[in-house]
């Protein structure tokens, strides 16, 4: 037996014994999900251990070095824990900004002592992390942000605001753009910082959305000290780390919006919902032809997917792809949620218990910041424009 | 399967790239256009192909060929569509290749597989008799007459069917228009009697042939697989032709958008290139992200080919019906681009956009390879 097949055997085996029976639902919603951090309510004991077990096995975070939390996995092997995963529907036992954002620019950009102090706790659940990028000021054009840092010695000193950090009051610590040079050029006086939010002089204020749910705040910051341990990479080189970051961030909407396509068609819930005509079809000419053309578009984005993920195994960086991803995944991904809307008709228009609380329409009024937030789908298409395509500069 | 080329299609996809520049640039389409060629393409060239294996690139190595597979059919098509090569490549090398190598008798394969690789005899398909692609409807009529059958009928969208030494017919041995079984697959020879050929040129200046059959006479060794069951290999056989019009068109799609960014960052107008406008620039990202779902949905389908997938179906219907939509997107936008250039003879993009309409057409046009992948998810 090779030794991917004793890894496929000995994983299936763990999952069983291991995955309690609550978490193997295969939920996804933004309700089954597990942040963890300090003020964490686990809202069964089965979701608790679940954390817990797969924190031990290092399977939180399966790529990760094993001194910073991981298991040390190949990209094989954590297919296979993917694929096995899927196989029982377990959920996925964590979600943390740490995980998707922070840990891979850590990774690149951290000192070993930096590794050590913020990677095991993100991958133990134990702290919940946010990010904080855009102000009021500097939104698509990011890299004119103000809020300013002062070298105080041995720490600096943090006064200014950020929006739209996305679950702000919920987070432990956030990871933070500062700015540290005032005369250098805009790119080149930023630094990257981390914090906690527990620190004196941070406030946070959550902001109503069109869906009626406030995932993202305003963040204040008023003479917060940060200590120099806590500077990521070189002063005034965190633009680097900002977009290297950013890249990932980009690619990883794309995907997620990719590979959406993996359960019912739109096809199929119009089918079931509208009802088929006697040649099978949606018995609505005009709106199967609009969801036709949304599965190939889905299709083909799949398998676009598929290839840049091969491309980047084998060594080949993306850059500027992972705006092809984010531009085009969350531009279809509002696509499919207006057309689900269109099936669904008034019995989806309406909130209330009938249909899980207006849950299609939150979800579509959600959709409509996929390509306004990671950067606007015009600066995407700007990014390819620019380093793709190399097209002049007005 | 993975998505990237190994080696040798990278040497290949090199070789097709420098030699087509070489010995068959848009340049010599036009020429060949200009001159009223009657033929539509160079018998040089083709033979100069046959001894580089390209033309053979389908055939089994014991009958003669290099056996390289789709993959690499499909890497000498997309080259060929960037430069707007006229061949008989899609009809000989790909079609008629398919038919003898999966479904052909053995005398069949030895008679006709080693004549297709050294490039001495030229094939076509007639599939289609109506404008819009439809092979289940097939009418032309076979009735069994003697040891073999007589065909009666008319075919059109022939490619290559005024030059072609040999025609494969899908004809109708029982059943009615509409029904998948009772086609059968003739073949006959380009010259038999009661067989008028009518070569028309196409809007992009290749030629295609419609066909008029008036009680031509086979023998029933002309057959190519089952009586009756003629379907099912036809439909492989069209997904080999799909799937290397999807690479085709992204090859035209790939140039005609190179071009197109080409010429818009050299225009100057207000003193500045209009590439450096915003309006031009998001269009032309947004055709960069098509393109490449182009490229990555051809290769999908020509690795389902050679993988004898039995969904192979599926992936050349996706690659058709997504490319055939960017491959037009990218010269409408291309002409637009161009601005009144682009509405001359003079540029070539005018020349994309015509090969475009004709190649998104043949074997079913996006609405139509769209409509399937719907059937195929059962709404």
């Amino acid at each position: 037996m090779s030794d991917l097949e004793t890894f496929r055997n000995e994983t299936r085996e763990w999952l069983d014994k291991n995955c309690p029976a609550d978490m193997r639902d295969g939920a996804v919603s933004e309700a089954t999900q597990c942040w963890g951090g300090r003020n964490w309510t686990f809202t069964s004991e089965g979701q608790k251990l679940w954390l817990e077990r797969m924190a031990a096995k290092g399977w939180t975070v399966p790529t990760w070095p094993k001194e910073y939390g991981g298991a040390g996995l190949s990209k094989d092997e954590t297919e296979i824990l993917q694929a096995e995963m899927k196989a029982i529907g377990a959920r996925k036992p964590h979600d943390n900004f740490g995980i998707t954002m922070l840990g891979p620019a850590l990774l690149k950009f951290g000192t070993h002592e930096q590794k050590l102090e913020h990677l095991p706790p993100i991958a133990r659940g134990e702290l919940r992390w946010c990010q904080g990028y855009s102000e009021p000021g500097a939104g698509s054009d990011l890299a004119s942000l103000r809020t300013k840092a002062e070298d105080k010695g041995d720490h600096y000193i943090v006064n200014g605001q950020k929006i739209w950090t996305s679950y702000a009051d919920k987070a432990d610590w956030i990871f933070c753009l500062v700015r540290t040079d005032f005369d250098a050029a805009k790119h080149k006086g930023i630094s990257f910082v981390l914090f906690d939010m527990a620190t004196d002089g941070v406030t946070t204020k959550p902001i109503k959305l069109i869906s009626g749910s406030s995932p993202f705040c305003e963040t204040f910051f008023d003479d917060v000290r940060v200590e120099k341990s806590n500077l990521v990479h070189k002063p005034n080189k965190g633009w680097d780390v900002a977009k290297y970051l950013l890249t990932h961030e980009r690619g990883m909407i794309g995907e997620v919006f990719g590979n959406m396509t993996g359960g019912r068609s739109l096809g199929e819930i119009a089918a079931s919902e509208i009802g088929i005509d006697d040649m099978g079809r949606v018995d609505d000419p005009l709106l199967r032809a609009k969801l036709v053309q949304a599965e190939v578009d889905s299709l083909a984005f799949s398998t676009l997917l598929q290839s840049v993920s091969e491309r980047a195994e084998a060594g080949e960086s993306l850059g500027a792809v992972s705006s092809v991803l984010k531009y085009y995944g969350t531009e279809m991904n509002k696509r499919r949620h207006e057309l689900l809307m269109e099936i669904g008709g008034s019995d989806e228009l309406e909130w209330s218990e009938q249909n899980d609380d207006g849950q299609r329409s939150k979800d579509w009024l959600r959709t409509k910041g996929n390509s306004i937030e990671g950067g606007t789908s015009e600066v995407q298409l700007q990014i390819v424009a620019k380093h793709i395509l190399q097209m002049p500069n007005a | 399967m993975s998505m990237m080329l190994n080696e040798d299609q990278e040497m290949l996809r090199e070789a097709a790239a420098g030699f087509l520049k070489e010995n068959a640039p848009v340049s010599a389409f036009r020429e060949m256009r200009d001159s009223n060629s009657t033929e539509g393409f160079s018998r040089d060239l083709w033979s100069e192909m046959a001894q580089m294996g390209w033309v053979g690139i389908l055939v089994p190595e014991e009958y003669g060929g290099s056996a390289f597979g789709m993959v690499g059919a499909g890497l000498i098509a997309e080259e060929m569509g960037k430069h707007l090569t006229t061949s008989p490549f899609l009809s000989t090398s790909v079609l008629a290749t398919t038919a003898f190598a999966k479904f052909g008798s053995e005398a069949q394969k030895q008679h006709h597989l080693p004549k297709i690789s050294s490039g001495e005899c030229l094939y076509a398909l007639a599939v289609d008799e109506g404008a819009k692609h439809a092979p289940a409807k097939i009418n032309l009529k076979a009735e069994r007459s003697g040891n073999g059958f007589k065909l009666s009928g008319q075919k059109t969208f022939v490619a290559n069917g005024h030059v072609a030494d040999h025609v494969i017919v899908a004809a109708r041995t029982s059943g009615e228009a509409g029904d998948e079984n009772g086609i059968t697959l003739f073949l006959m020879d380009a010259n038999s009697m009661g067989l008028d050929k009518t070569a028309s040129s196409m809007v992009d200046n290749s030629s295609s042939a419609r066909l008029r059959l008036s009680d031509v006479e086979v023998n029933a060794d002309a057959i190519i697989g089952e009586i009756d069951g003629g379907f099912e290999p036809l439909e492989t056989i069209l997904n080999a032709g799909r799937a290397c019009l999807a690479a085709e068109l992204t090859g035209c799609a790939d140039q005609a958008f190179n071009t197109t960014v080409a010429y818009i960052n050299e225009r100057k107008q207000f003193g500045v290139p209009v590439g450096s406008f915003q309006a031009l620039q998001h269009r032309a990202a947004h055709l960069h992200t098509e393109i490449e779902m182009a490229k990555a949905v051809t290769l999908a389908a020509l690795q389902s080919v050679d993988g004898e997938d039995e969904h192979a179906w599926r992936l050349t219907a996706l690659a058709k019906a997504k490319v055939g939509q960017v491959a037009l997107l990218a010269a409408q936008e291309g002409v637009q681009m161009h601005g009144g250039m682009g509405m001359t003879d003079a540029f070539d993009i005018g020349l994309y956009l015509k090969r475009v309409r004709v190649a998104g057409e043949m074997f079913g046009d996006a609405s139509w390879h769209a409509n399937r992948i719907a059937e195929a998810l059962s709404f």
